[in-house]
């Protein structure tokens, strides 16, 4: 069974089997939007709030998702799979690089010293 | 024997989400082999060409990333003597041992972090289980390679790349009190005197370790794992795709070092690398200074930009 995952900054649909994660069908169908880390449910680069839908998920890392995001459907695009039509907002770090035409400058001088890839409470 | 004090890197433990698709990456697809599970549900494993017990170690948890990365030094005399020139800098917290035996056939371990929040092991007794090359006993007539090897079968684990903010204290810490030589250093800054990224050397590899300044503290970037050769590198991203493994870049090569790489992701997002080649380091080679703004060739010499994940994606 298929759905429909609408990625709320941008506009972009695309559709999802239940068995696989959202990120892997985007990727698979070269849409863009989520950025792309690990895939893997580690590095939290793929995070995404779900404002409608269900689905399902597997093991994200809380070094990235903490138990109360998860909770309220702040999770790992690469972690979830869908059981209806999804509604998602990316919150991950990388998010302003998928509305704003990002610079290729790196910043090491902690000018952008936000706590990379923590859960949001502990920022 | 000129090599003295820090020999190399003699573990890497890393946490992983569920051991089961951990396992079947880092024995069938990289290719390590199992030697030891213990009764707290971990898993040892080393490379087929390492004699020393175990260089992995996986641990299933909550998140990912790496608990602790140990270095072999050349005696049980030098261990105490690093463990006391390390409380002797003021530079490390937590310092403490770890009882002989917490490690399979392992002695005590000097246990301490360092100032980019990583935590480090010294060790000098490990169990030699061998390369199971030699045919009229261990070490005796070897053939090259042994038997069996799965996957990518790299011959060794080689070095760390970490991710902290106070590198001026871990590079101090390496180069003043463990010995290590800066084989190449990246700087920033108008007047080239910021550095954000250390190379460093306890042997005659290009490195052991190596450090990116980042507002972070103990954050993992990657472990790397030695191959003969670059056609083994692209075997390596053959191996990878055939298994559907998520490959983050490569086979390509780094400018920092030479080395020609791939790097990928194990189930848990904890990054890893295979490589070859490199160039040997002696204590009197200059050091190699790359300047931020060429940090993109530096990284990934081919496409001379850095991907975003580079910076980005780290456990």
């Amino acid at each position: 069974m298929h759905f429909v995952v609408t990625i709320e900054n941008t506009g972009e649909t695309f559709r999802c089997g239940e068995e696989d994660n959202v990120l892997q069908a985007m990727e698979q169908l070269q849409r863009r939007g989520i950025p792309v880390g690990c895939r893997n449910g580690g590095c939290g680069v793929c995070k995404v709030q779900v404002s409608e839908g269900s689905y399902t998920k597997r093991k994200m890392s809380r070094a990235v998702i903490s138990a109360d995001e998860e909770a309220s459907g702040c999770v790992l695009a690469c972690k979830i799979y869908p059981q209806s039509d999804l509604r998602v907002e990316v919150v991950g770090k990388m998010a302003r690089a998928i509305v704003a035409k990002k610079s290729m400058s790196f910043d090491f001088g902690f000018a952008t010293a936000t706590a990379i890839n923590q859960p949001d409470e502990e920022k | 024997m000129a090599l003295t004090g820090v020999l190399r890197p003699g573990h890497v433990a890393l946490r992983v989400l569920e051991m089961g698709p951990a396992l079947k990456h880092y024995k069938d697809v990289l290719g390590l082999i199992e030697t030891a599970r213990d009764d707290k549900g971990r898993v040892f494993l080393k490379a087929w060409d390492e004699h020393d017990h175990h260089s992995v170690v996986l641990r299933e948890a909550d998140e990912a990333g790496m608990d602790y990365m140990g270095w072999k030094v050349a005696s049980v005399a030098t261990l105490k003597k690093l463990a006391t020139d390390i409380e002797q800098s003021g530079l490390c917290t937590d310092l403490g041992w770890v009882p002989a035996g917490e490690h399979p056939t392992t002695g005590e371990r000097f246990r301490f972090t360092i100032p980019t929040g990583h935590v480090m092991e010294l060790f000098a007794e490990k169990g030699i289980v061998g390369n199971n090359c030699g045919t009229d006993g261990e070490n005796i007539n070897p053939n090259p390679w042994p038997d069996g090897l799965k996957g990518i079968s790299p011959s060794r684990f080689d070095h760390c790349l970490l991710y902290g903010d106070d590198l001026d204290g871990t590079v101090k810490l390496f180069t003043e009190v463990l010995g290590f030589g800066v084989a190449e250093q990246v700087m920033a800054g108008e007047d080239k005197s910021f550095m954000i990224g250390a190379f460093l050397t306890c042997s005659n590899k290009a490195h052991d370790v190596a450090f990116i300044r980042q507002p972070v503290k103990g954050k993992f970037h990657h472990a790397s794992f030695e191959l003969g050769s670059w056609e083994k590198v692209l075997h390596a991203g053959d191996v990878l795709s055939r298994n559907h493994t998520s490959i983050d870049i490569g086979p390509t090569r780094h400018g920092i070092t030479r080395g020609e790489t791939i790097y990928f992701f194990d189930p848990s997002g904890n990054r890893n690398e295979v490589f070859s080649g490199g160039y040997i380091y002696y204590p009197d080679r200059p050091t190699i200074t790359w300047w931020d703004v060429e940090l993109g060739p530096a990284i990934f010499y081919h496409d001379r930009k850095l991907n975003e994940a580079f910076l980005s994606v780290f456990t």
